[in-house]
């Protein structure tokens, strides 16, 4: 299965989803530059954490100007599977391939801790290895996670079951809280928590490498 | 526009004497006119003397003690002298790393202070060849009950965050304490950790008559232009008007020169003769340091440095600090090829000017030279000035020991886990984005960070330490001391200290006391390098560190490195489960002198610091590697302030247990800071061979419980309470 | 009752990398003739006087003491009567 990690300038985590892919989960990866308008070749698109652009102005909202998003555009109708972690996530919410936005934390700092992570939904082609409402570790480090939509919007994330990830204890004031959703469709993920980061036991957990791999096994039975 | 016409000619520099403004005596201007030069210079030259010779780039007050430092070893491959110095860590693989001060800037204006001594530092470490894999921060603040102290705090804070999380750098460790004497004064110390492959080592030098000088990152302006003169009455000036000259950091531009100037050594080095960032004294440091190394000079053309000021002066352009810039020495013939590199990752570069073969410094500007000095007049023919090293009045006088008057301890401890010095900095490091780049193996909270380096089984776990009470009251001992904590870290996560970098924060050298602490600190921390097989690979001086004539205590930080050969010996401070057995590792005395408990009930710190033995210490951190290493214990923890009552229940804390015991010491000893000592967890199983190994260098104090109460009878009276309650008071304390 | 609006920028030879990266990706939108943008703060700020002078003295005072860094930023107002 061929894995591309989208890289933005400023781009941070990209060396580390690049990694958790080619040696914790063991398929071909390869690191895609946002100056280039394919990605044919892909199955999955990773969307990194980072500051892209420096994030000034509006997180992601430099990055969703640049040549690769239409690329992205055209595999999200496709129904390739894409999944965009932090920054990833903002810049999904910024191109309008996930409602809602990304605000500065409620207490105004970045926070970077582990949280405990429910799963909403093990039924997506991102969760099938977890169990239902199974509690799971996962590093968060961000300024901007608070998740925000509108009651209308939120009412479609839980009617369509888009919300895939809570917080135990919420660090940043996310609606109903929110750690991660996908598009109405499915094959979108956006989440605030960094699970490359949790790939191996030595780094303090392996909880984030089950998402890599239910979506190797969604792809095996499709 | 007009500022160049209004130049002062090189007589006016004479007769007015303005090179004592710019920093320069009499002594250093007559060297200048009549042996290095043998004329007048004029204003841009005596600049560039001005900032060359500043003690930030030359340290000619301090050179003389540095010469002390050990640095020496088997791992060196880099030692002071280069951006950063260089360790072998086995696997052809290299650790380089460096502190760096900022702390004036942060003073005048906190966040970016921080922010841009977090990218100076990132910058020395990437230009070696090495990628930066971590950052370590170590700050002093005065007290937190005056609203500026507070204000610096969370602002230096920010800055370091806003920074390091932007370019994906973990912040992983470091250390916070305060103290009066920081008043008006804080100190902020960056270190950053990088490793290399050996074989891509570069250097900073440019020779080869007619290869080129190429400038990247950001553009000129004025910033920071003459740094070490920037005095805060000029500073109150400036507040009204509608110019400044504080430096803004760009964390993405640096994140982009990282990965662009790490592609350029490692995939290019067939082209690139060396690299160096722009620090102090900007342009004219780099590029007559990497010239004068090599023994050559070179030409530059200032017209074509990008500037993004209009009317900027020959003056204003070299010694500018602007922030996120480098500078490169590229063969000749070569010069697109490179540019089109840092054109690919969106940087501008630029040909400003080439190597010459008469070791002359010559600088154009609109077609006139307005330089023309020999090169290593700059960089060499700094004087270099002897101070007398005087034992001061203050250390000559015996005071008398202090024993503190305990009534409860559970009280005391309850209060001296709520010093803002002692209590958790939860609330800070959550704000350093600690887990970049998928590394961390232990982040801010543990004794030393522990780092790994990916595809091997090998880590790296690095600390920064320094108590400038013991070295205020004892600066030989002291200095020996702040090593041996920095080492009782690591070796406490499982390492072997393999080198260190500092940082001297002192007062004026002038001053007898300032120059007398500084030279035996360090000649006390050189003796410790040496008995521990760690020299010193590199650092920085801040000396003029005091407010009203009143100097900060002398604060020689201390960063290190160890090694930690094999990932199964990671250990942590924290204890793991109910009914593992406590023990104490190293003898307790009475060492009260400069104490957190002295400072908490006298509010100030007095006397000798006594007991301390470095071979003591020595033969106690080999114990602890050995019991590491044969897998006997499950947790460690270094004794440092508050002594043996802080760090019990702090390896407690995390895993919410209790402890039950008994021990030989007595109350007031629960505080006493006598160093060389441990606080282990042992699971029953291992007792008899843990016991077999330690001999009689431990005393069994107990073990661990589930009931979240401790209980530990002394040998004159007992410490018993609720541990929730002593956590509150530790998690709460920075409030 | 006045009414106040404040523009708080950075001064002039202070860099500004939010704007550096805002010109930039206008620039790549094809809006070539922007030469330069600054990104600042805005304030409103309502003042209970009746007297414009003492109102101004009031936004001023504010500035100082809070809502400008003044090491770093400058600040011009307009104030009406509202």
């Amino acid at each position: 299965m061929n894995f591309a990690v989208v890289t933005f300038p400023g781009s941070n985590c990209d060396n580390d989803l690049y990694y958790a892919v080619k040696d914790a989960l063991g398929e071909n990866c390869t690191m895609v530059s946002s100056n280039e308008d394919s990605l044919d070749k892909y199955n999955v698109i990773l969307i990194p954490g980072g500051f892209s652009f420096g994030d000034y102005l509006r997180s992601g909202a430099i990055a969703n100007l640049a040549p690769i998003m239409k690329s992205i555009k055209q595999a999200a109708n496709d129904g390739k599977i894409i999944v965009g972690i932090c920054n990833g996530f903002q810049i999904l919410t910024e191109s309008n391939l996930l409602p809602g936005s990304l605000i500065k934390n409620n207490n105004m700092q970045f926070v970077s801790a582990w949280e405990k992570i429910n799963v909403q939904n093990n039924n997506s082609v991102f969760t099938n290895q977890y169990q239902k409402e199974e509690s799971i570790n996962l590093p968060v480090a961000h300024g901007e996670g608070h998740y925000y939509c509108d009651q209308k919007t939120l009412k479609e994330l839980k009617a369509n079951k888009q919300i895939i990830f809570t917080y135990k204890d919420n660090p940043n004031g996310s609606v109903d809280d929110i750690a991660g959703i996908t598009n109405k469709q499915g094959n979108i993920l956006g989440m605030m928590p960094h699970p490359e980061r949790a790939v191996e036991k030595i780094l303090g957990s392996k909880d984030g490498l089950r998402l890599f791999q239910s979506i190797l096994k969604s792809h095996v039975r499709s | 526009m007009l500022k160049e016409h209004m130049e002062p000619t090189p007589e006016d520099i004479k007769n007015k004497k303005l090179y004592i403004d710019m920093g320069l005596s009499e002594y250093e201007y007559d060297l200048i006119v009549n042996k290095l030069i043998h004329r007048l210079p004029n204003y841009t030259e005596i600049g560039l003397y001005s900032g060359m010779w500043s003690e930030h780039c030359s340290y000619k007050n301090s050179k003389q003690i540095l010469k002390k430092f050990w640095s020496d070893g088997s791992r060196v491959i880099q030692g002071p002298g280069e951006g950063a110095g260089v360790l072998d860590i086995n696997d052809n693989q290299a650790v380089v790393f460096k502190a760096e001060s900022h702390n004036h800037p942060s003073f005048v204006e906190p966040y970016e202070g921080a922010a841009t001594g977090v990218g100076g530092i990132i910058r020395d470490i990437f230009s070696m060849g090495a990628k930066p894999i971590a950052s370590l921060d170590s700050l002093r603040f005065g007290n937190l009950s005056k609203p500026r102290n507070r204000f610096l705090l969370n602002q230096v804070v920010s800055g370091i965050a806003g920074y390091g999380n932007c370019i994906g750098i973990p912040t992983v460790g470091g250390e916070i304490s305060f103290d009066d004497t920081y008043d008006g004064n804080p100190l902020v110390n960056v270190m950053c950790v990088g490793i290399m492959d050996k074989k891509d080592l570069a250097v900073g030098q440019s020779k080869g008559l007619g290869n080129s000088i190429i400038y990247v990152g950001a553009k000129t302006g004025r910033d920071g232009i003459n740094g070490a003169t920037f005095a805060s009455s000029q500073f109150s000036k400036e507040e009204e008007s509608d110019r400044s000259a504080v430096q803004v950091g760009d964390p993405f531009m640096e994140k982009l020169l990282v990965d662009a100037c790490l592609d350029i050594i490692k995939n290019h080095s067939d082209i690139l003769i060396g690299i160096q960032d722009m620090g102090a004294a900007g342009i004219v440091s780099s590029s007559a340091e990497m010239a004068a190394k090599a023994n050559s000079g070179v030409n530059l053309n200032l017209d074509l440095v990008p500037k993004r000021e209009q009317g900027m002066t020959p003056y204003e352009i070299m010694l500018s600090e602007s922030q996120e810039r480098m500078l490169l020495c590229v063969k000749q013939g070569h010069e697109q090829e490179v540019i089109n590199i840092f054109n690919e990752y969106n940087l501008n570069a630029i040909t400003i000017g080439n190597v010459n073969d008469d070791g002359k410094y010559r600088l154009s500007f609109k077609n006139k030279l307005v330089c023309d000095i020999p090169t290593n007049s700059l960089v060499d023919d700094v004087p270099e000035y002897k101070h007398p090293v005087i034992k001061p009045e203050r250390l000559l006088n015996t005071s008398d020991d202090f024993i503190p008057k305990i009534d409860n301890s559970y009280e005391t401890l309850l209060k001296i886990l709520s010093q803002p010095t002692i209590a958790s900095k939860e609330n800070i490091y959550r704000q350093y984005d600690s887990r970049v780049q998928a590394n961390t193996v232990l982040a801010p909270g543990s004794d030393a960070a522990v780092v790994r380096v990916r595809h091997t089984n090998k880590s790296l776990s690095m600390t920064t330490d320094c108590n400038s009470r013991y070295i205020y009251l004892d600066p030989y001992i002291g200095g020996q001391i702040a090593f041996a904590e920095a080492a009782r870290n690591i070796v406490a996560s499982g390492g072997k200290p393999i080198g260190i970098t500092d940082c001297l924060n002192f007062g004026n050298p002038d001053d007898a006391d300032s120059y007398y602490s500084m030279d035996q600190s360090v000649a006390g921390m050189s003796e410790a390098c040496k008995l521990f097989d760690a020299p010193v690979i590199g650092g920085n001086v801040s000396l003029y560190n005091e407010t009203d004539g009143n100097a900060i205590y002398p604060t020689p930080m201390v960063g290190m490195v160890g090694l930690i050969e094999n990932n199964k010996n990671i250990t942590t401070q924290d204890a793991k489960d109910a009914d593992d057995l406590v023990y104490l590792i190293g003898n307790t005395y009475d060492d009260f002198n400069g104490s957190q408990i002295q400072k908490m009930l006298k509010h100030k710190i007095s006397g000798r610091i006594n007991h301390f033995s470095l071979k003591e210490e020595y033969k106690n951190q080999n114990i602890i590697h050995h019991v590491i290493k044969n897998q006997l214990v499950k947790s460690v923890h270094d004794i440092s302030e508050g002594g043996l009552g802080v760090a019990l229940v702090e390896s407690l804390f995390t895993n919410n247990l209790g402890f039950s015991g008994k021990t030989k010491i007595s109350k007031e000893q629960l505080f006493s800071e006598t160093q060389s000592r441990f606080v282990v967890t042992v699971s029953e199983t291992n007792q008899e061979n843990f016991e077999k190994l330690i001999k009689d260098n431990a005393e069994l104090i107990g073990y661990t419980t589930n009931n979240n109460q401790i209980k530990m009878q002394l040998n004159n009276g007992i410490l018993s309470g609720d541990m929730a309650k002593l956590k509150k008071a530790w998690k709460e304390g920075l409030d | 009752m006045y009414l106040a609006k404040l523009y708080v920028t950075h001064k002039p030879s202070i860099l500004d990398p939010q704007g550096e990266a805002i010109k930039n990706a206008l620039h790549n939108l094809k809006f070539q003739n922007v030469s330069s943008i600054t990104q600042g703060k805005y304030f409103e700020m309502k003042l209970d006087n009746d007297n414009k002078k003492d109102a101004e003295q009031i936004v001023k005072d504010a500035c100082k003491e809070l809502l400008v860094n003044q090491n770093m930023e400058t600040y011009h107002y307009d104030i009406k009567e509202v």
